[in-house]
């Protein structure tokens, strides 16, 4: 590793795009991870749209925190030259694809936060992050769509599709409630109507997922002890290894192009 | 990759109002909806359409190759209903 960490100055908002665009770009990651290995063509596709459309996302949000930063970074520096413990994804986005059913379990639990957040995003007072919002609630909305088909049929498929499907549902619950995590920086944020206080989320949240769930004759846990650490930066043993791989060419090659 | 267990469709995108959809491919999908979404991913990525059908491709009777001649051949000779022995008036115009 030859390139060195860059050092953000967090402003709230900064680091409210930052953990967002976190959010994104680690998510996106793990889905392009899939490519070659699709279950079939079609999923192949379907995988690879979604996480391009989130790298997509995570590219507009990185590219807003430099310009509000204003520090002389650009997208790439955020998302390629800070390390894990500057990264403030989610815990839920960083862990492992496992089996399908867990990959689209994990998409579920997301984008039924996703969706409804950038809907309510829309209304932010701040109107780059407006206008991100708008872009990536239509994309949300699919994605929600499909992980909630694939739910579904994976849960009221076979014993063996069950039975993976409610494994992936009851290890990755306790990653859902960093979900609605909000902090000292977001309260201001919240306060002047930059950001949405994700609480108002939680009931469409529930709703949202008990139904696919109910539908797809898998169980949903009671809520119970909750997983966090994300936000602040302390990850899983797995997102290292994700980053490793993610930011080795830029932090062996600084500034390579091809 | 072999999907043997999964239905087969077909897929007519429209590319625009006006235009009659048109038949891009097949893929695999379990039912209706997934097909739709399927086809969304595969056919749809560079802004190629705006309405979708998908269809069973076992709902589409073909005609059998081997009934070609007894099926076309007979209207390749009647060349009397191609409108061409017509003269067209001057005062019609384009046509």
């Amino acid at each position: 590793m030859v390139a060195a960490n860059i050092s953000v100055t967090e402003s709230p908002l900064v680091l409210y795009l930052l953990r967002r665009a976190d959010d994104a770009l680690i998510l996106g990651h793990r889905l392009s991870e899939w490519c070659g290995h699709g279950p079939m063509l079609e999923e192949e596709m379907a995988l690879a749209n979604i996480g391009l459309d989130l790298i997509g996302q995570a590219r507009e949000l990185y590219s807003y925190a430099a310009t509000a930063e204003n520090a002389g970074h650009d997208e790439d520096d955020l998302a390629y030259l800070r390390d894990e413990r500057q990264y403030g994804n989610l815990l839920l986005v960083e862990q492992p694809n496992g089996d399908f059913a867990r990959t689209m379990v994990r998409q579920l639990f997301y984008s039924a936060f996703a969706d409804p957040f950038w809907r309510a995003t829309m209304a932010s007072k701040d109107p780059t992050l407006s206008a991100i919002a708008a872009k990536s609630e239509k994309e949300s909305a699919y994605h929600l769509r499909h992980a909630s088909e694939w739910v579904i049929r994976l849960g009221d498929g076979t014993a063996e599709s069950k039975r993976r499907a409610q494994e992936a549902v009851d290890d990755l619950w306790a990653f859902t409630g960093e979900l609605f995590h909000v902090d000292v920086a977001d309260r201001g944020l919240i306060a002047g109507g930059i950001a949405i206080d994700p609480e108002t989320l939680r009931a469409a949240w529930t709703a949202t997922v008990s139904d696919v769930l109910r539908t797809a004759t898998l169980t949903m846990p009671a809520s119970g002890w909750m997983q966090k650490g994300g936000r602040a930066g302390h990850h899983s043993e797995h997102l290292g290894h994700l980053l490793s791989e993610l930011q080795w060419m830029q932090r062996t090659y600084p500034d390579a192009t091809w | 990759m072999t999907t043997p267990t999964i239905q087969l469709w077909e897929v007519f995108i429209r590319s625009r109002n006006g235009l009659a959809h048109r038949h891009v491919g097949s893929l695999h999908a379990t039912d209706a909806t997934m097909a739709l979404q399927a086809a969304r991913d595969v056919y749809t990525r560079r802004g190629e359409g705006l309405s979708i059908w998908v269809v069973p491709s076992n709902a589409i009777v073909a005609s059998d190759p081997a009934d070609k001649d007894m099926m076309f051949e007979p209207a390749m000779s009647k060349i009397y209903r191609h409108p061409t022995f017509y003269e067209v008036p001057e005062e019609v115009g384009h046509m």
